[in-house]
């Protein structure tokens, strides 16, 4: 399969997802409909996630925090200052981009398995605030009783589980088209060129550090905004929302979707939801013994994630029909032969696959 | 004699309590964390499950100790077993993922800590269980005219002795010379013919061993729940960020600076309470600057920044 026919490929399956999406509420009844929105939610942060994770080089298990500080600073909004959709997202965009300007200094000095650390300290950190802030938070109660939300002035608030599902789908697609022109910018360029060689990118005088910090700071803004949609679609929230749970499912969702890719994100993260929600439908009681399972066996199977497995695969094919192997075939090795700091699952052999 | 004690010490006084508290927890932090800084800094694995095992050791703790002195040295001996024999099963599942990236370890480890914690929950019911310390411990001993619960202050000894025995261990045997070693520079350590796979397994066998004494001594403290595992792995992680990969004494400090923040925090300042360990994380990394993240990057050689 040439590279352009992938990409074709890709093109359509994901328009083919859209339409689906977008047929869905009418298909299923409100309450799958209301848990589609939710999931659409976590994919959002899935997709900050992988921002981070895959493109930027920063592993996080910590956009729980941002995401956290959207959720509260819109449902304080949606309370006592406005319903209207517009102040809420920006509330809650502000309130993650401030969020993740705090910790910005925690994070973009590290690398790798140190910000992982960092981020899931901060992540755990976030939560257990959002438990003891009673004044603000609602504590382990959390903050109920939110009003509908009405997407622009002067329009009906939205009553139905389906309409709430298509305002999600209609902000988390325009972040999303936003994220993708942005990425294919030289900014995306220099994002990954620092990740993929940040000493070189470095000694061309780009202020590396300065990139990571606006990325932190941009795909806080993303999780914030994940967090605004989360009070629309749930109309209520507490710290377990933020929990170690949640940050670890979105890291699952996002390597399996492949850590670069934004599509893929979504689409990981959607899926480890589902999963999860599914089990726990099946067999009340262990559905964290069979996720653990699945996390176990995600690790051997998938290291570079299902579109990582899927390029490989492609890759192989290829170099088999040209009788010689192509740099792709080596799994998990960096440049010395050696997983390098904070390299990202499945990059190498896209960026490979498209210089060809 | 008790109003003497408190003419003396003065505004102190109220303070006083919260204060020793703060050193137990510390000292329990250090035990469970140390373990982690371990396989972090020689192994380089972020290990998820760190929690589990000091849950584990807290469940064995509540289901053998019976108030008598035989069960407690018992509960300490499976415990620690346990535990180390957990940590060993996790290095040989972290064995043929051990040259991938850390993003696959962590997923990992994190799955192990999930069905981990639920295998432990359906064997301990979903509750958290009450531990029975020895009758001889329950009971209150007076410190500086204030009564204090004296299996604490039996505690805060025992601790440090297994903080001192740790020191010496690093310090001056020949594991404590490779630990260090691998610490500095892993590749090298390997060329000199010592098996990494052997290190994991070393090191997590004696993490798990640290980590499930800390749960049996410490289930009083930070007692078996579901939510125990959890707990421990973040204020582990806390330490570790705090103390840095350096030495011994720089998770001890980090560790009782922890505690101290966990009750002498909450007695000073209630208000800023939830945000008081992210205030002491932001100080320590402003006031090293870029001192911490430069001597986790120097563990790679060739991780310049």
């Amino acid at each position: 399969m040439t590279p352009a026919a992938r990409r074709w490929l890709v093109r359509a399956g994901g328009v083919g997802l859209l339409l689906v999406a977008i047929a869905l509420p009418w298909s299923v009844d409100a309450y799958t409909t209301s848990l589609f929105a939710r999931t659409l939610v976590l994919g959002l942060v899935g997709v900050s996630v992988a921002l981070l994770t895959g493109l930027a080089g920063l592993p996080t298990l910590g956009q729980t925090g941002p995401y956290a500080a959207g959720a509260y600073a819109s449902a304080l909004v949606a309370m006592h200052v406005s319903s209207v959709g517009v102040v809420q997202v920006l509330t809650g965009a502000a309130a993650g981009a401030l969020f993740a300007l705090l910790t910005v200094p925690l994070v973009v000095y590290a690398r790798g398995v140190v910000v992982l650390m960092i981020t899931l300290a901060i992540g755990e950190l976030t939560v257990t605030a959002a438990g003891r802030w009673t004044s603000v938070t609602g504590g382990t109660d959390g903050l109920a009783g939110i009003p509908a939300i009405q997407p622009v002035w002067g329009m009906a608030p939205l009553a139905s589980d389906r309409a709430r599902y298509l305002y999600t789908l209609v902000v988390v697609g325009v972040v999303i088209a936003a994220m993708v022109m942005l990425l294919r910018t030289p900014a995306g360029l220099l994002l990954r060129a620092s990740r993929d060689d940040e000493a070189r990118t470095r000694a061309s005088g780009h202020r590396v550090t300065g990139y990571l910090a606006v990325t932190f700071v941009g795909a806080g803004a993303v999780a914030g905004i994940a967090g605004s949609l989360l009070i629309t679609a749930q109309q209520y929230v507490s710290p377990a929302d933020f929990g170690f749970d949640v940050s670890a499912l979105l890291l699952l969702g996002v390597v399996i979707g492949g850590a670069a890719s934004i599509g893929g994100a979504i689409v990981g993260t959607a899926l480890v939801i589902a999963v999860r929600d599914w089990l726990s439908g099946l067999l009340p009681g262990y559905a964290p013994l069979l996720l653990g399972g699945l996390f176990v066996l995600t690790a051997y199977l998938f290291p570079r994630g299902v579109a990582g497995f899927s390029t490989e695969l492609a890759n192989l094919v290829r170099s088999r029909s040209r009788g010689r192997t192509g740099p792709g075939d080596r799994p998990g090795t960096g440049i010395q032969g050696r997983p390098s700091r904070g390299e990202p699952v499945g990059a190498a052999p896209v960026s490979s696959g498209e210089t060809r | 004699m008790m109003l003497q004690a408190a003419r003396v010490l003065g505004p102190v006084d109220p303070y006083l309590i919260p204060a020793l508290d703060g050193v137990a927890y510390g000292l329990l932090l250090f035990v469970a964390a140390s373990g982690l800084v371990f396989c972090f800094g020689v192994a380089n694995i972020l290990n998820l499950a760190h929690g589990l095992l000091y849950a584990i050791g807290a469940y064995l703790a509540a289901a053998l100790l019976d108030g008598g002195w035989g069960s407690l040295l018992l509960a300490l001996g499976v415990g620690t077993l346990a535990a180390a024999g957990a940590g060993g099963l996790l290095a040989g599942l972290l064995a043929p993922v051990a040259r991938r990236d850390h993003l696959t370890q962590a997923l990992l480890t994190f799955g192990v800590a999930l069905a981990g914690g639920a295998l432990l929950v359906t064997a301990f019911g979903p509750d958290s269980l009450p531990v029975r310390i020895p009758a001889a411990l329950d009971r209150s001993v007076e410190v500086a005219g204030h009564r204090y619960a004296a299996y604490r202050l039996v505690f805060i000894g025992v601790a440090a002795l297994i903080a001192v025995l740790l020191w010496l261990a690093v310090a001056k045997t020949r594991a404590g010379m490779l630990v260090r070693a691998a610490v500095d520079d892993a590749d090298m350590v390997a060329c000199l013919g010592v098996n990494p796979a052997r290190i994991r397994l070393g090191v997590l066998g004696a993490a798990g061993a640290l980590a499930g004494a800390a749960g049996v001594l410490g289930a009083p403290i930070i007692g078996p729940a579901p939510t125990t595992g959890d707990t421990v792995l973040l204020l582990s992680l806390v330490v570790v960020v705090l103390g840095g990969l350096g030495s011994v004494q720089g998770t001890l400090l980090a560790a009782l600076a922890v505690g101290e923040i966990q009750s002498l925090g909450v007695a000073l300042a209630p208000t800023a309470a939830p945000f008081l360990l992210f205030a002491a994380m932001a100080l320590v990394l402003a006031v090293r600057a870029r001192g911490l993240p430069g001597r986790f990057l120097r563990l790679r050689p060739g991780g310049s920044t």
